[in-house]
Order: C-alpha cells, then sequence, then structure tokens
C-alpha cells in the first residue's frame, strides 16, 4: 500500500500505514492551493511536513480533521482514507464532527479555553456526552500525565488555564487533545510561539506520544523535524517535492530541490 | 552677521517651532477644556442633587426616607418614604429583565455564531432601529396595544400597569443587550472557536461552551448597561404603569417608579425650595446612587471575569 507514494519509501517503511492520502487536490475558491498530494502516514509514527512559508503545508495539515469545512469556498479533491476502517475523510458522506472524534489537533498557539485546568482537559469527554464523573476524573489524570503535565497541575486543576505558563498551556492544549483518544494528532507548528525550553520538553513529549498514536506535524524548523520526526515530507508551492525517512531527506536527498532547502539557501 | 548676532536674532524671532509649539498647547487645552467639559457637568448636577437632599433629609429623618411605606409629599398627612417609588422601578425592572436578558443573549448568540454575513447586515440596523424608536412612542405602544392585549388574558388587569410597561421596556433594552453581547463575542479569537471545533464540537456547542464564556465579561456590560437604561427609564414607566406611588411587588398592579414621580412633580407648579419640590432632588439622588452601584459592580463583574486570550 505504501508502494503508492515514492519508491524510496517502500523499501524504509516496515511499519503500517495509518492513514494515505490519494491525489489530494485542494482549493481556495478559484486557486489551487494543494496539488495531487500523494503520502502515507506510518502508524504510531511522527511524519513531518517541511516546507518554506506559504507553501501549503497547514492547509494539508487541516485537511486530516476537514477544518476548512469551517469557511465556505473551499473544495477537496481526491480522498485521505484512514486505514483502520477504510473510510474517505474528504467524502462528502463523512460528517466532519465524526473526523474530528477521531483526528485531534494541536495548534500553533496555545489555545486553551477559559475554563479550569480540568475542564479543559474533559472538554471533548463532554462534548461526546460523556457525564460519568469517575471516568472523566481518570481520563483527565491520564491525558495530563501524557501531556507530562500532571505533576505540575495536580494540586489546582480547578485553577483558571489563563495562569498556566505559555509552555504548560500547550501542554494542557496537547493533553486536551490526547483526552479522547484520537487515532491520529496533529500539530500545527506547535512550538513556534514559546521559549526554547518549553520547545524542548514539548518536542520530547511528541517523542514520547508515538507509542500511542499517529502524528503529523508540521514544522517551520527543519532542526525540529530532524529531531522529533522518523519521516519528513518537503513540500513546495502547493506539492510534496519529496517524501522520505527523515534521515535520507536531511542527509541524502534525492531532489536538488529539497537538498537546497534542508541546507538553507532558500526558504 | 557674525555667529553671535545670528544667535541673538533667532531668539528674538518668531520661528516656525515657536507657532508650531503654541499652536499644540492652544489646541491641547480646547480639548481639555472640552474633556473636562463633562466631568463639569458631572460634578455639578451631582453637587446640586445632594445641596437640595441635604435640605430635604434635614426636614426628614433617612431612616423615615428608607422605612416608611408611604410616598405622599404632596399630601396634608405626606409622608416621604421611598420604598413604594422604588418597588415600581425594582418591578418594572426585572419584567424588562426578563425579556431582553434572554431574548438579546439569544440574539447576540444567532448574530454572532450562526447568522451568515448577508443576513446579519440585514439583522443588525433593524435591531438598532429599535433603539432610535423614542420612548414617548413605546410608552403610548405599552399604554394602547399591549395593556388591551394583555387585558384579553388577564381580564381584572387595570389600564396602567407595570407589566406592560416592563415588557415594552423589555424589547426596547434588546437592542443595547444583543449589540453590545454580539461585539463581545466576535472579539473572542478564532483559535479558540476552533480548538473546539477541532475537539469534535458543533456550532451550538462551541457558541456555548468557549464562546460565551470567553465573552461573559463584555456580556455581563451589557447586561448592566441594560440594567442601568431599565431603571433610567421614564417616558414608557410615566405612560403606561400609572403614576400612583404603590408598595407592590406585583406586575399586574399600577405604580410610579422613581423617574415617574420626577417627571410628574417636576411638571406641576411646585414653589422653589418647598419640600415638595426637594423630594425631586431627594428621589434623584436615590437613583443615581442606584445606577452608581450598578455601574460599580459592573465595572467589577467585567474585571472578575476578563480573560485574557
Amino acid at each position: 500500500m505504501v508502494e503508492k507514494t515514492t519508491n524510496s519509501m517502500s523499501e524504509s517503511i516496515a511499519v503500517k500505514p495509518k492513514a494515505e492520502v490519494n491525489n489530494l487536490n485542494f482549493y481556495y475558491g478559484s486557486v489551487q492551493v494543494l496539488k495531487n498530494i500523494n503520502l502515507a502516514l506510518a502508524s504510531k509514527r511522527v511524519t513531518a511536513l517541511i516546507g518554506p512559508s506559504g507553501c501549503g503545508k497547514t492547509t494539508l495539515l487541516r485537511c486530516f480533521n476537514r477544518m476548512h469545512d469551517l469557511y465556505p469556498g473551499n473544495r477537496y479533491e481526491g480522498e485521505i482514507i484512514l486505514d483502520t476502517d477504510g473510510i474517505n475523510i474528504l467524502s462528502r458522506r463523512v460528517d466532519p464532527i465524526e473526523v474530528r472524534m477521531r483526528i485531534s489537533m494541536v495548534f500553533q498557539k496555545p489555545n486553551p479555553f477559559p475554563k479550569s485546568i480540568y475542564e479543559n482537559v474533559a472538554y471533548g469527554l463532554r462534548v461526546r456526552n460523556e457525564s460519568r464523573r469517575n471516568v472523566i476524573d481518570e481520563k483527565v489524570e491520564k491525558a495530563l500525565r501524557g501531556a507530562a503535565l500532571w505533576d505540575e497541575v495536580k494540586d489546582r486543576l480547578k485553577d483558571q488555564a489563563y495562569n498556566l505558563s505559555g509552555g504548560q498551556q500547550q501542554r494542557l492544549c496537547i493533553a486536551r487533545s490526547l483526552a479522547t483518544e484520537p487515532e491520529i494528532i496533529l500539530f500545527d507548528e506547535p512550538t513556534s510561539a514559546i521559549d526554547p525550553i518549553a520547545t524542548m520538553s514539548i518536542e520530547e513529549l511528541i517523542e514520547d506520544l508515538t507509542q500511542q498514536v499517529t502524528i503529523l506535524i508540521v514544522t517551520h524548523s527543519m532542526q525540529q523535524a530532524a529531531r522529533v520526526s522518523e519521516f519528513t515530507a518537503f513540500m513546495y508551492m502547493g506539492e510534496i517535492v519529496e517524501f522520505d525517512d527523515t534521515k535520507t531527506i536531511f542527509t541524502n536527498p534525492s531532489k536538488k530541490q529539497t537538498e537546497d532547502y534542508v541546507k538553507g539557501k532558500f526558504g | 552677521m557674525n555667529d553671535k548676532q545670528l544667535q541673538l536674532s533667532k531668539q528674538k524671532q518668531i520661528t516656525p517651532k515657536l507657532i508650531r509649539d503654541v499652536r499644540e498647547r492652544a489646541i491641547e487645552f480646547l480639548l481639555f477644556l472640552a474633556a473636562f467639559s463633562c466631568v463639569a457637568t458631572t460634578v455639578e448636577i451631582l453637587f446640586i442633587l445632594i445641596s437640595e437632599s441635604v435640605a430635604f433629609f434635614e426636614k426628614v429623618s433617612i431612616v423615615k426616607f428608607l422605612t416608611d411605606t408611604q410616598w405622599t409629599p404632596l399630601f396634608s398627612d405626606a409622608h416621604y418614604g421611598i420604598l413604594p417609588l422604588a418597588s415600581g422601578t425594582f418591578v418594572t425592572t426585572m419584567v424588562a429583565l426578563l425579556v431582553a436578558i434572554p431574548l438579546g443573549t439569544i440574539s447576540a448568540i444567532y448574530l454572532s455564531e450562526f447568522a451568515d454575513n448577508r443576513l446579519r447586515e440585514w439583522i443588525k440596523p433593524c435591531l438598532e432601529l429599535l433603539a432610535g424608536i423614542p420612548t414617548v412612542v413605546y410608552g403610548y405602544f405599552a399604554l394602547v396595544f399591549v395593556t388591551p392585549l394583555l387585558q384579553k388574558f388577564f381580564p381584572e388587569l387595570s389600564g396602567s400597569n407595570m407589566l406592560s410597561a416592563g415588557l415594552v421596556m423589555g424589547i426596547m433594552i434588546i437592542p443595547y443587550i444583543s449589540s453590545v453581547s454580539e461585539d463581545a463575542m466576535r472579539a473572542v479569537p478564532v483559535q479558540l472557536r476552533e480548538g473546539s471545533y477541532a475537539m469534535g464540537a458543533t456550532r451550538l456547542e462551541t457558541a456555548l461552551r468557549v464562546v460565551f464564556p470567553a465573552a461573559i465579561s463584555g456580556i455581563s456590560a451589557a447586561y448592566i448597561l441594560g440594567i442601568s437604561r431599565a431603571v433610567g427609564e421614564t417616558m414608557v414607566v410615566a405612560i403606561a404603569a400609572g403614576l400612583q406611588p404603590n408598595l407592590t411587588l406585583n406586575p399586574m398592579e399600577p405604580a410610579a417608579t422613581i423617574t415617574a414621580y420626577i417627571v410628574q412633580v417636576s411638571l406641576g407648579d411646585l414653589p422653589h425650595g418647598s419640600i415638595g419640590y426637594q423630594t425631586i432632588f431627594a428621589a434623584g439622588l436615590t437613583l443615581v446612587l442606584i445606577t452608581l452601584v450598578l455601574n460599580i459592580a459592573g465595572h467589577f463583574l467585567s474585571k472578575r471575569y476578563r480573560e485574557i486570550y
């Protein structure tokens, strides 16, 4: 199944794919922003999207949870197949809310809700009509532990989330997205708005999370892609130029454009 | 000219810089005067209210004023209890809020979170038109339309009653509440909404669980504004609620509010300096204190709930 993507991929991936993007085109109105994207997300691995500003990496990321549906005039072509049950995320017949129930997202700027720490993490569970107190308690704790935040906040779960530092807020947002046990988590430049030390802890967290969940991360920082991801796709002008092992992309890319970008000649 | 002469002549000359500075100062002073005139007016009003009220309270004790259950300052058996007037204000305001807060909040949520742009461009001006109708028109609307309508359901309802005045007043303040609340909700950053949608929330869940709480400080300010409007409203209650002071909490009965009493008595020919004349100021001061307390409460509420996005 993975052979569909690129040839060099097929040998390097020994793991199962979690989701496959096939011939995806995306339009903002009449402007085509993504062109013929093919990509496979390896199950329980980190896949990174890199590329210069405006290359469409965030647009591609936001196709995975149908965020584009929130705004008028957007159009998808092609498919993203979830390998768990073979549904096409992009199909009109698939409810975007169903998709978002299974694929969660962490944003560029920490965006906790104006609620307590506890309620922030419980949000997704409440939206799913979970009302059993003990179940919520248990899942909130598990998610906060998963996001390496439990020890810092366990004594003040009722505090407002805004009282946390920027890095803690971002980990809270990660906990929020973990609480519902999603199949895939999308990270949209999760460290671009926080300080270097907090960045380090988020990166460690992302590496730990690969035990449980498939991750797709958009990043501006090539070093970050190199540190956290196992596979990397280099995008340019709405297309995937090259997709391979992260190591190959950074040390021995097959395309000249990729080489120029990772060596810092443009972008 | 050598250097020294040049410097001397420069000091005497009217340089462009000097002209500019003088002009700037003058303009600044004018602006200050304009801003200060508001403050001066407020202070002057308060001063007159308080000084006339002091004269009133020299004749009538504050305890009597606050506890007497009758307000008959112009009768031979004069009583000066503010309670009957305060109850009128309280009841009409409550009825108005029962109408305006739910309807205003719901329309704000609809306009901010559900209506598409074209529809919003239509509905907003219509709502704001409600705020542009003169209050005397609302008063007549209450008296000649709403009261007869209500009398079909409650035949014992008298021609003047607080219920119909309060209902109409509620409709009147909907635009204040909806417009300020909508602005507050629209100011909630889009990342918060997206965060909620990304968790699988629907539009309604996002509106009620995330956007509304995030905007609560602005929304409570809108409520306070609405309450202040209702407490201070005069024409509607003077026309439709009746002018007899009546200590009751039953909205079906007629009653005078503080404002209605002031307008009624101010129009008469009370001799300057008489105690009847001074009651106006005591009643006015009470009104000012109520709105002042409301505004302070609003200030603290919005501070207490202010969200840092």
